[in-house]
C-alpha cells in the first residue's frame, strides 16, 4: 500500500489515478498513522517551496516522512515534492527542506539562456549521467525517453545524488536519490505510458 | 531539448464530443473517453477538453466525463469552457484537469487571472483569445469570436501575462476554418511580446502548415487542432514522424 501524502497541497486525483491505473493501491491521507503503516510514501506537491514546506510542518508531517525515509521506507518526491527532499530553497528567500538530499533550490532564470522561456513547461528527453548504475526508478525505461515537466526552480549542488538530468539550454536536474529517497522533478502521473513504468518501477524497490 | 507539442481539442456537448469522427480503433465516435485514449495513444502531447454545453445538467455531464478521462488518460489535461468563476477553476481541477483555459470570463472579469493564478499558480492559468483583424489592428473578440470588444489584443494578452496566465492560446479568427495555414503572422507578434508559452489555433489543413508554423515561427511552443484530426484527414502519429524528419524536436 502507497500512501500519497496529503498536506492541502496540490491536486492528488491523477496520482492516485495512475496507481490505480497500474494495479498498486494507493491513499489519500494526512494521517501519521496511516502513513506510517503504509510500505512505501509519495510526497507530491505543487507551488511555492516556502508555503508548501510550512503546511508539511504545520501538519506534523515533515517529522513522519523524514522519519520513515530514515527507517528505509521507500519514498519519492514528485515536481515541488522532490524539492522539499533538498537541504534548502532559494524560491522567495531561503527555506529549509527536509534534507533528506543534500544540495539546493536554486532559480532557473539566470542558469538557463535568457531565449529559454522559465517555467520550462512542456515534455522533454531523460538524460542518465555517464558512469552511474541506472537508477531503479528507470530500469523499465530508455535514455532519451520524454517526460513532462512543470517548474521555474530546480535542484543544484547536488550532483553525486543526480539520477537523470534534461537539457533545456543546460543540463538540469530532472531526478536524485540518496538510498532510498527518491525525487522526479516531472511529474511521471502525467509523463503517459513511460511515466507509468516509473510509478510501476517505484512499487517494485 | 524541450519538445514542440501538438494538441488535439475535442468539444463537448451534454458529455459528448461533437463534430464527426471515423477512426478505425474508435467504435463510438463521439465518447469522450475512447476519443481520448485514441489520440493520447497515438501521440498527442495534452488534450484539450472544451465544454460547449449551456445547460447546468451538461456541465455535470462534462465534470463526470472529465473524471473519467483523467482516470485512465495520464498526459496534461486542459479544459476551458464556461469558467467564470473560481468556482469553476475548482470544479474542472478536482475532476482531474491540469490547467484550466479562460477566454469570455477573463474579459468579463479581469480580476479573475490574478485570482486563479495566486490560487492555483501560473502553470494551471491559460489565457485563450480570439483575434481578428479590424482596420489592420489585432482585435480581441468575445462569445466565440462573435463580439468585437474593440480591445487591442497585444495589449490584452500583455496584460494577462502580467497577472498570471502562464500560457497563451492564440486563436486566429481570420486563419480559422480557412485550412491554409496557421497565422504566422499574428502569432509571430504574441511570441515577440510574452515569454510564457504561445499555442496557435486556427488554420491548420494538412501536416505541412504545422512543419511551417515551427520553422517559421521557431518561438512557438505547440500547435492546436480540431477537425483535421478529428476528421482522420491527419493522424498524431503521421504529423510527428513528418516534423522530426522536416528537423523538428518532437516526442515520438
Amino acid at each position: 500500500m502507497i500512501a500519497i501524502v496529503d498536506y492541502g497541497v496540490g491536486n492528488l486525483f491523477s496520482l492516485k489515478s495512475s496507481f490505480a491505473y497500474i494495479g498498486v493501491e494507493a491513499i489519500v491521507t494526512g494521517e501519521r498513522q496511516r502513513i506510517e503503516s503504509c510500505d512505501r510514501i509519495i510526497l507530491p506537491g505543487v507551488g511555492a517551496f516556502g508555503d508548501a514546506v510550512q503546511k508539511l510542518r504545520e501538519a506534523g508531517l515533515d517529522q513522519v516522512v523524514i522519519r520513515e525515509a530514515e527507517k528505509g521506507k521507500p519514498l519519492l518526491g514528485i515536481c515541488l515534492g522532490m524539492q522539499l527532499l533538498f537541504d534548502k530553497s532559494l524560491e522567495y528567500g531561503e527555506h529549509t527542506g527536509l534534507g533528506l538530499i543534500p544540495g539546493k533550490i536554486v532559480p532557473m532564470r539566470g542558469v538557463v539562456p535568457d531565449t529559454y522561456k522559465v517555467p520550462h513547461i512542456g515534455w522533454n528527453a531523460l538524460h542518465f549521467p555517464k558512469g552511474k548504475p541506472c537508477s531503479p526508478l528507470f530500469k523499465n525505461i530508455q535514455e532519451g525517453d520524454h517526460v513532462y515537466f512543470v517548474h521555474s526552480y530546480y535542484a543544484a549542488e547536488c550532483d553525486p545524488w543526480i539520477s537523470a538530468q534534461t537539457e533545456y539550454g543546460t543540463l538540469v536536474t530532472a531526478a536524485a536519490e540518496n538510498k532510498n529517497v527518491f525525487g522526479t522533478q516531472f511529474h511521471p502521473e502525467k509523463s503517459g505510458a513511460v511515466g507509468l513504468k516509473i510509478l510501476k518501477a517505484f512499487c517494485e524497490i | 531539448m524541450i519538445t514542440k507539442r501538438i494538441i488535439p481539442c475535442l468539444d463537448v456537448r451534454d458529455g459528448r464530443v461533437v463534430k464527426g469522427v471515423n477512426f478505425l480503433d474508435v467504435n463510438d465516435v463521439s465518447s469522450p473517453i475512447m476519443l481520448a485514449k485514441h489520440y493520447s495513444e497515438g501521440g498527442a502531447d495534452e488534450l484539450v477538453f472544451y465544454d460547449i454545453t449551456a445547460s447546468f445538467e451538461g456541465r455535470r455531464l462534462f465534470t463526470d466525463i472529465l473524471t473519467e478521462v483523467a482516470s485512465q488518460i495520464f498526459i496534461p489535461l486542459t479544459v476551458g469552457g464556461g469558467i467564470n468563476t473560481i468556482d469553476d477553476f475548482d470544479r474542472v481541477l478536482k475532476c482531474g484537469a491540469d490547467k484550466v483555459s479562460v477566454n469570455s470570463g477573463a474579459l468579463r472579469d479581469p480580476g479573475l487571472i490574478p485570482a486563479a493564478a495566486k490560487k492555483y499558480g501560473d502553470q494551471c492559468v491559460v489565457l485563450s483569445v480570439d483575434v481578428r483583424r479590424v482596420d489592420g489592428r489585432f482585435t480581441v473578440f468575445a462569445k466565440g469570436g462573435r463580439e468585437n470588444t474593440g480591445m487591442d489584443a497585444l495589449e490584452w494578452i500583455r496584460q494577462g501575462v502580467e497577472n498570471g496566465a502562464g500560457e497563451i492560446v492564440l486563436n486566429s479568427i481570420d486563419t480559422d476554418g480557412v485550412k491554409r495555414g496557421f497565422d504566422l503572422e499574428m502569432l509571430s507578434a504574441v511570441c515577440e511580446l510574452v515569454d510564457v508559452p504561445v499555442i496557435a489555433s486556427g488554420g491548420a489543413g494538412c501536416m505541412e502548415d504545422f512543419t511551417t508554423l515551427f520553422t517559421q515561427v521557431p518561438k512557438v511552443d505547440a500547435g492546436l487542432a480540431a477537425s483535421i484530426f478529428h476528421f482522420g484527414e491527419v493522424s498524431i502519429g503521421d504529423l510527428k514522424r513528418k516534423l522530426q524528419k522536416d528537423g523538428i524536436n518532437v516526442r515520438l
